[in-house]
């Protein structure tokens, strides 16, 4: 493994599978009568989220609980950066006090890879602004898996506001090396030019997207990040892309149903969906703290030799 | 390389340490069977077969990964971590007479580890260790209660153990350095 885990693309194939059947092994531990395993006794992880998170942010500190690692969270709303510190200058103090990893969260992307070049503790991407989100993509490939039992040839077709997701980057990245064949839908305004670069297929008719889809993952409209006239209103989003159970019907028959949360219910998604019998979206939650406990495993050990 | 056990022996080994398991246990109540990964998990579901010959009864079986207690884990700046498999302990250990089966006895460190992990699974009546091979050398106070063959080693020798269900054949080799 590389020192940090900033990207997708900082995974080799194998080290891609590697944490996935880690996070199997992982996984059992969160269903002993004592959910602690002492493995990374000793080590200090520092959660430090720019971002408001529940998710994530307790995702991560179950995880690392779980691994015996000391934690502590600093939520930058109670913090020196609301006097002017920049991100630098609080990193720089952080690392003073040597921490083993720091697990970031930020609205810039990049900001990761600026902490990489500055810090020695080895620096985990929890999510960088329209970047990538590394940690969901390894989850929702983990929870393909185990519905499918395989994730080559599979269709998978994401859907929403592709311009402004990290999520999808980071699941496109890692769903065509998987071998995955990607579809993405969404209005024009959602849609990065260049995306076809990625190995994915394009439609502007979420219907057609969905046609003999094996998955189906629903993106968020994010409305901290809508500065400008995207879409018209919500409910015309919803009416035009938002997954209904009449387009859950195009899908295969054993179609399962995606969302990275936090869920808007009628804009993206309907309710009968989210909570319908193909929706995996709490497995998802639950999955995350078995993948990030594999990251945070594998990332522990050594680093290999650049 | 010399075989210090052959298919034969490795047979009859463990037909004897199952009879020597009835007889200290007084029949195979509350007993249960956890085999550490790799090699004694087909080494418990063996004996588990063997035990049913004996007294009739099933013995549960289970499988332990000791990679997250080993206490050389973090020690080393340099090289991946060991690979991690699935622990599986589908039955309550408290209370339970446990057998905890390795292949080789060495150091003793790998037991250590073991105690630990099955101690967090909850509280057995008594833990009995059974190996199918002792080559000395402990480092910790720890002491097998079945052993199928005690093999005299020096330290750079090393013991290999191939078991059909993984390595398509029953064998225990020492190799020289």
């Amino acid at each position: 493994m590389k020192k940090d885990l900033l990207s997708i693309d900082d995974l080799s194939t194998d080290e891609i599978l590697l944490v996935l059947d880690t996070a199997e092994a992982m996984r059992e531990i969160g269903q002993r009568p004592i959910k602690k395993v002492p493995t990374l006794r000793g080590k200090t992880i520092v959660n430090l989220f720019y971002e408001p998170s529940t998710r994530t942010r307790t995702s991560f500190e179950i995880a690392e609980k779980r691994l015996s690692a000391d934690t502590l969270n600093i939520a930058v709303a109670a913090s020196s950066v609301l006097k002017g510190e920049t991100l630098v200058d609080t990193a720089m103090n952080i690392e003073a006090m040597a921490p083993d990893m720091i697990v970031l969260r930020h609205a810039a992307s990049g900001a990761g890879h600026l902490l990489s070049r500055i810090c020695r503790s080895r620096i985990i991407n929890a999510g960088d602004g329209m970047h990538e989100h590394p940690t969901q993509a390894l989850l929702d490939a983990f929870t393909i898996r185990e519905h499918k039992k395989r994730i080559e040839g599979l269709k998978v077709t994401i859907v929403g506001d592709l311009l402004h997701s990290r999520v999808l980057r980071s699941n496109v990245l890692l769903l065509t090396r998987l071998g995955a064949e990607v579809w993405v839908s969404g209005p024009p305004t959602f849609v990065p030019v260049g995306i076809e670069r990625f190995g994915v297929r394009v439609s502007p008719r979420v219907d057609e997207a969905v046609a003999g889809a094996d998955v189906i993952m629903m993106l968020r409209i994010q409305q901290e990040r809508l500065h400008g006239a995207f879409i018209p209103s919500l409910r015309e989003y919803f009416t035009t892309f938002g997954m209904t159970r009449e387009r859950v019907a195009r899908a295969r028959p054993d179609v399962i149903i995606m969302h990275p949360g936090p869920m808007n219910r009628g804009v993206e998604i309907a309710s009968d969906v989210a909570d319908g019998p193909y929706s995996v979206i709490l497995e998802q939650v639950a999955n995350g703290v078995a993948v990030r406990m594999a990251v945070l495993y594998l990332l522990a050990g050594g680093a290999e030799a650049d | 390389m010399p075989v210090v056990l052959d298919a034969d022996r490795i047979s009859r080994s463990l037909t004897r340490i199952a009879h020597e398991i009835v007889e200290r246990n007084r029949g195979v109540d509350d007993l249960a069977l956890v085999g550490i990964r790799t090699r004694g998990v087909p080494l418990a579901r063996r004996l588990a077969r063997l035990l049913r010959e004996i007294s009739h009864h099933e013995v549960p079986t289970g499988a332990l990964d000791i990679t997250l207690y080993r206490d050389d884990l973090m020690r080393t700046a340099v090289g991946a971590q060991p690979l991690i498999r699935r622990t599986e302990i589908p039955f309550s250990i408290d209370e339970q007479r446990i057998l905890l089966v390795d292949d080789v006895l060495y150091t003793g460190r790998t037991i250590r580890a073991a105690l630990d992990a099955l101690i967090e699974f909850g509280r057995p009546k008594v833990i009995q260790l059974v190996v199918l091979v002792d080559r000395g050398h402990r480092e910790l106070p720890i002491k097998a209660d079945y052993v199928g063959k005690n093999v005299p080693t020096s330290l750079a020798q090393s013991v290999q153990v191939h078991l059909t269900e993984i390595d398509g054949r029953d064998e225990v080799e020492i190799q020289e350095p």
